[in-house]
């Protein structure tokens, strides 16, 4: 709070300088960086209409939080980026006298707006155009709630670079629920693992977005050698607020691909140990602190604020700002003055209630937050849902665990099922089921899902409520029949359905519907997730019960332990059973095998051993029975595959270790082909597959051999004979 | 206490040699001048933990080392002293002598190691945690730190090697993870589920295994009896009970989902549940209880000894001189002697001639003569050892009945018993096995030398 009072220094354009502030003798003012779009896709199809930083919260647009609690913390200088729907963005700034706030103890506001921006790299790099921030600076987005005091963790990065002037950041982190499955699912984005110095607390590794095809959390060795002792977190929430070095910007610029804040940025400071950059994390451990990613996580920190776990960015504190009075009740019930309420009516715990908003008789309100202006019939229940300003719900509505935006029209007995998303201005007609999950809006589904789209539909489509793309969808027959408890008891078949575009889910995806939206997540996904953890910690290694004996365990380890040149042999196999099965072309398989070649590094002469392994395996598997059928298959295989056996039969070594392999697979691998071996000798020299210089050379070699490893050679002995004489004839015509 | 001791002697170690031999083997070989065997014995009779079974590799080892024993600890210990072949690898001698195990718990002891850490600590908490198996960690010994520079190398100084790397819970009570071996070098990788599990999970790469192990007498017998092929505690059993520890019961699934508005726990009734949880909410009792409920999976835990206790195992060469050097010097209190002013132990009996000086932090045993004008420093010089005038002797290990004639250098070597050092001979880090000769005014440095 300190920092309040200081007086401004420094202004002016010019590129950040990091060592500058040294010599002057006030500190730079603290500034800000809020980035006033998430460049996600999350909150489609209500960021179509509205930026999400200004979508409410508890009455407020998010903004308004992440602004007041800047302010609070002491910051001089805010910059907000705006891209998408930027022009909202600054009329929101200047209604609510942000903008025009200037002077000693308030913070000054400036909109910085860019139309290009698709990331939050190519934000920093506006700003970082811009020169504007001088110093260190707070990184953050619109969407983050908290009421943390700074002070300490601005003072550790301000400590700790002043040793090291490579310490450029600092993440602000939290211990999130000690429960397993609770950790990463309350606010419903991807489970973050972190390793941190527990001494230092220097970030060492960062993976987010852990999808569970990496069962395994890798960390690299020469982490390990540079710290002896390091904390792997999964119980850490990101609170996606950082103090950031000017460097980090010019980071940024330098390198022009990095475009997430985490993923690229993070990661690539962490990899990169030729610049050696550090990150710093700051455990959070008394105040708040959250950022509102998807909808579960709206829902969460709504509760959050009804709770008054964010004080003093609640209801009945921060709403006096805009004169709308807001009293907060028993049981955590905050009731506008001029709310109309019937007097059987019933609130629940935990629930908001605008201004001017009229509750029917008979309604219930459970868990939710219902705007201003709203109207409510009779007999409506409403349950861990949000509505917006100036909604209207008509007699024995249901809503459950849904989001319902501003203007949105529910006529009488309409349902909406948990999870919806009723975008501004929709309609649901009467009667009329929302499937679960379904989200809705006046506004049609862009086919390309790209954050570009999002601009242009922000310019064009911003005053949409003029001539809305009206398109009556009937509800799905069947879900419209969901049985209904109303008093009604009559229940019809939608008859007018839904005005608007039912929205198909877009790039989440069904399976990550359940983690991300405001419906509670189902009993059985729990006990599926619960599931899991002992499911995956048995597979976690082969060996299994130890009350049982195995003894494949270490047969297996010897598997892996293997040479590269059998597990080499072993996928040219599984290319070609591919290739036989699918019918993979020719070229592609060479292409294929010789990649595998390159990816072992073994010879040429290997590959055509392994080829000729897996033709004769697959000729062995189509016959199965007598030696006659055998022959034949062979015979078969080998027509068949003869060019992609001659494409490695280039050179006389490489037949000759065809004909070695052969003998090798005659004598230990596949013992059926050894009553076979000097009939199908003659299909390989036929097919061109070996050259009678081969196996001239093959049966000169083995004639200095043991007893046993002659066995092929006698029994081939006619055919050698036969190709001997035809040599002599040969040189002799010549003659 | 209901715990039997295990103490693995070792035999011949063919990494020892030239100091270990047929006649001296690895057991009996003399740090500070008592046999390695005596500072784990001592260690377990401190910790009241009596009833011990030696076993050493080899016949001919057993009969000795069993000999000394029962004059040594005659009275002091109920010692029984089994051979079995060699090379079957430390689990591989406790499955040979499984059938003897009876008590609920097994200490299991490495007979190599030097160590004030009380083995009987380390028991305790196999009992308060209700383990499976209770693993001695202790701090990756950076050798000598006073002394580096002069004796043991720089490199080693600058990085300690690692030897292990493990895996704590949030309490470093639980042993979740554990690599050694040539993984030790490669990248860590952990078991997503399992830090999901725990929550958090320190790594660490400072920490050594001891090679003193409390076990579960029933889960030790069956995972030796299950996994024949498994050869070393070390690499693959201790391992192997980690791996396996967080599977939960097969029975499982009988949790209670508990949902409420928007946060939802599950309380689930395997391991990882109580690993997770009870740190938070549990008094001790309390875990007393959740250990109990927890049926099916086994626990590992880990004792970690403090920094400033010494432990080290003797299993290299330059192992032996480290404990030798520290045995008489900074770790004194091991050695079991009296140290005089000087800091330096000499026998009465033993004589020295004129401007003979010996150093601090040295030991000179009964009979040992030296002449005139030598010089001992850092040194261990075993009994009736025969030393000529102008001797120097530094940071070096000199057993018993030694003869060294005039003008010898010996500096940062291991001499063993009745070695003949002619005149003028210089060593420097060299190992001279037991009755080699060496030839006057011959200089070696590295070398090892042995009677052929």
């Amino acid at each position: 709070m300190s920092k309040k009072s200081r007086s401004r220094g420094g202004g002016g354009a010019g590129a950040a300088a990091g060592d500058d502030h040294e010599d002057l003798a006030r500190p730079p003012p603290l500034q800000a960086v809020l980035l006033a779009d998430s460049f996600t896709l999350k909150f489609r199809p209500i960021t179509l209409e509205r930026p999400k930083v200004l979508l409410p919260l508890v009455h407020m647009p998010m903004i308004e939080y992440t602004l007041t609690w800047l302010e609070s913390a002491g910051v001089d200088e805010a910059f907000v980026f705006c891209c998408a729907h930027s022009h909202q963005v600054k009329e929101y700034l200047e209604k609510s006298g942000w903008a025009e706030k200037a002077g000693a103890g308030s913070m000054a506001v400036t909109a910085v707006e860019s139309h290009d921006a698709i990331s939050a790299g190519d934000a920093l790099r506006v700003i970082y155009e811009r020169g504007v921030i001088h110093g260190d600076f707070i990184l953050i987005s619109g969407d983050t709630i908290s009421n943390m005091s700074l002070k300490d963790a601005l003072q550790e990065h301000m400590d700790r670079k002043k040793k090291d002037p490579l310490a450029v950041m600092t993440m602000i982190i939290k211990h999130s629920k000690p429960s397993i499955l609770t950790h990463q699912t309350r606010l419903g984005n991807d489970e973050i693992v972190m390793a941190i110095d527990p001494e230092t607390k220097e970030l060492l590794y960062y993976e987010d977005r852990a999808d569970n095809s990496h069962l395994y959390v890798t960390i690299d060795k020469d982490i390990l050698t540079n710290n002896p002792s390091l904390q792997l977190h999964n119980d850490m929430e990101d609170c996606y607020i950082d103090i950031c070095s000017p460097e980090v910007l010019s980071l940024f610029t330098d390198n022009f691909d990095y475009q997430h804040l985490r993923r690229h940025f993070v990661k690539g400071l962490l990899v990169d140990d030729i610049m050696g950059y550090k990150i710093y994390t700051h455990e959070l451990r008394s105040g708040y602190a959250a950022r509102i990613d998807n909808f579960r996580s709206y829902d969460t920190v709504s509760k959050d604020v009804i709770q008054r776990w964010t004080y003093p960015m609640v209801p009945d504190v921060i709403s006096s700002r805009d004169c709308s009075e807001s009293r907060l009740h028993r049981q955590g019930i905050y009731k506008a003055s001029d709310v109309t309420l019937s007097h059987s009516a019933q609130i629940g715990a935990n629930s908001v209630v605008g201004s001017g908003t009229s509750i029917g008789d008979h309604c219930k309100v459970l868990n939710s937050v219902i705007g201003e202006g709203c109207k409510i019939g009779k007999n409506v229940l409403i349950n861990g849902s949000y509505i917006w300003d100036n909604v209207i719900i008509e007699d024995g509505c249901k809503v459950s665990n849904s989001l319902v935006c501003g203007g949105v029209h529910l006529k009488a007995g309409a349902i909406v099922e948990p999870g919806c998303v009723l975008s501004f201005n929709v309609e649901v007609g009467k009667n009329v089921g929302v499937p679960a999950h379904s989200k809705v809006s006046l506004l049609p589904q862009p086919s390309n899902e790209d954050s570009d789209e999002e601009l242009e539909y922000a310019d064009t489509n911003s005053g949409v409520t003029e001539s809305p793309p009206f398109s009556s969808m009937r509800s799905n027959g069947d879900q419209a029949t969901v049985p209904s408890e109303d008093e009604s008891g009559t229940f019809e078949i939608g008859t007018c359905g839904v005005v608007g575009y039912i929205w198909t889910s877009g790039d989440t995806g069904i399976l990550e519907e359940w983690r991300q939206s405001i419906a509670p997540i189902p009993k059985e996904k729990l006990e599926e997730l619960q599931h899991a953890v002992s499911e995956d910690d048995g597979s976690e290694d082969e060996s299994n019960n130890p009350t049982q004996p195995d003894k494949d365990d270490s047969s297996d380890i010897a598997v892996e332990d293997d040479d590269p040149f059998s597990k080499f042999e072993k996928e040219v196999e599984e290319t070609f059973q591919r290739a036989l099965g699918g019918g993979v072309n020719q070229d592609n398989l060479i292409l294929e095998i010789n990649g595998l070649r390159l990816a072992y590094s073994l010879q040429h002469a290997d590959c055509a051993g392994a080829v000729f392994y897996s033709v004769m395996k697959s000729a062995l598997v189509a016959a199965q029975s007598t030696n006659d059928t055998l022959l034949k298959t062979t015979a078969e295989a080998l027509g068949k595959w003869k060019d992609l056996l001659r494409n490695y039969t280039k050179t006389v070594d490489e037949e000759m270790e065809i004909l070695l392999k052969f003998e090798e697979m005659c004598q230990e691998t596949t013992k059926e082909f050894s009553p076979l071996f000097s009939k199908i000798l003659p299909f390989l020299y036929d097919t061109e597959v070996v050259s009678e210089d081969a196996i001239m050379r093959w049966a000169e070699e083995k004639e200095h051999a043991d007893e046993s490893d002659k066995v092929f050679v006698k029994q081939s002995e006619a055919f050698i004979q036969w190709l001997k004489e035809a040599e002599e004839e040969d040189d002799e015509e010549e003659e | 206490m209901d715990f039997q001791v295990v103490v693995l002697a070792g035999g011949t170690s063919e990494t020892l040699s030239p100091l270990v031999s047929k006649d001296v083997p690895k057991a009996l070989l003399p740090v500070a001048n008592r046999p390695l065997l005596s500072y784990a014995l001592d260690l377990l009779e401190a910790s009241d933990l009596k009833d011990l079974i030696v076993v050493v590799e080899g016949q001919e080892a057993a009969r000795l080392v069993g000999a000394w024993v029962s004059s040594a600890y005659l009275d002091r210990l109920c010692v029984e002293v089994l051979a079995v072949s060699e090379d079957l690898g430390s689990a591989g001698a406790l499955r040979a002598i499984s059938k003897r195990l009876t008590a609920n718990d097994i200490l299991v002891i490495s007979g190599d190691l030097v160590t004030d850490v009380l083995p009987g600590a380390v028991a305790a908490t196999h009992r308060r945690n209700g383990a499976a198996v209770t693993a001695l960690l202790c701090s990756v010994p950076v050798s000598g730190p006073s002394e580096t520079a002069s004796s043991s190398g720089k490199d080693k100084a600058k990085k300690p090697n690692r030897l292990n790397i493990v895996g704590l819970d949030k309490t470093k009570q639980f042993l979740l993870h554990i690599v050694s071996g040539t993984d030790v070098e490669k990248d860590v990788r952990v078991h997503k589920r399992k830090i999901q599990a725990v929550g958090q999970m320190e790594i660490r790469s400072d920490l050594m295994d001891a090679h003193l192990y409390a076990f579960k007498r029933t889960i030790l017998q069956d995972v030796l009896e299950q996994k024949e092929a498994y050869r070393s505690i070390r690499l693959e059993v201790l391992p192997y009970l980690v791996r396996s520890q967080l599977r939960s019961a097969p029975s499982g699934g009988n949790g209670t989902t508990v949902g409420e508005t928007g946060n939802s726990a599950v309380l689930s009734s395997g391991n990882l549940q109580c690993l997770s949880q009870h740190h938070v909410i549990t008094p001790s009792a309390f875990k007393q209880d959740a250990l109990s409920r927890s049926h099916g999976g086994h626990r590992c835990c880990a004792y970690i000894a403090t920094k400033s206790k010494y432990c080290h195992r003797l299993n290299s060469i330059q192992s032996y001189c480290d404990i030798n050097r520290d045995v008489i010097g900074e770790a004194s209190h091991l050695s079991g002697y009296s140290f005089s002013a000087q800091n330096n132990i000499i026998h009465p009996s033993s004589v020295l001639g004129s401007k003979t000086t010996i150093g601090p932090h040295c030991i000179l045993a009964e009979g040992s003569q030296l002449g005139d004008k030598c010089s001992v420093k850092r040194s261990v010089i075993g009994r009736h050892c025969r030393i000529s005038s102008n001797v120097k002797i530094v940071n070096s290990v000199v057993m018993n009945h030694v003869v060294i004639e005039d003008g010898c250098h010996i500096q940062g070597s291991v001499v063993c018993n009745n070695v003949q050092l002619q005149e003028r001979s210089v060593l420097k880090d060299c190992q001279i096995g037991a009755g080699y000769i060496v030839t006057a005014g011959s200089e070696h440095k590295a070398e090892s030398l042995a009677r052929k």
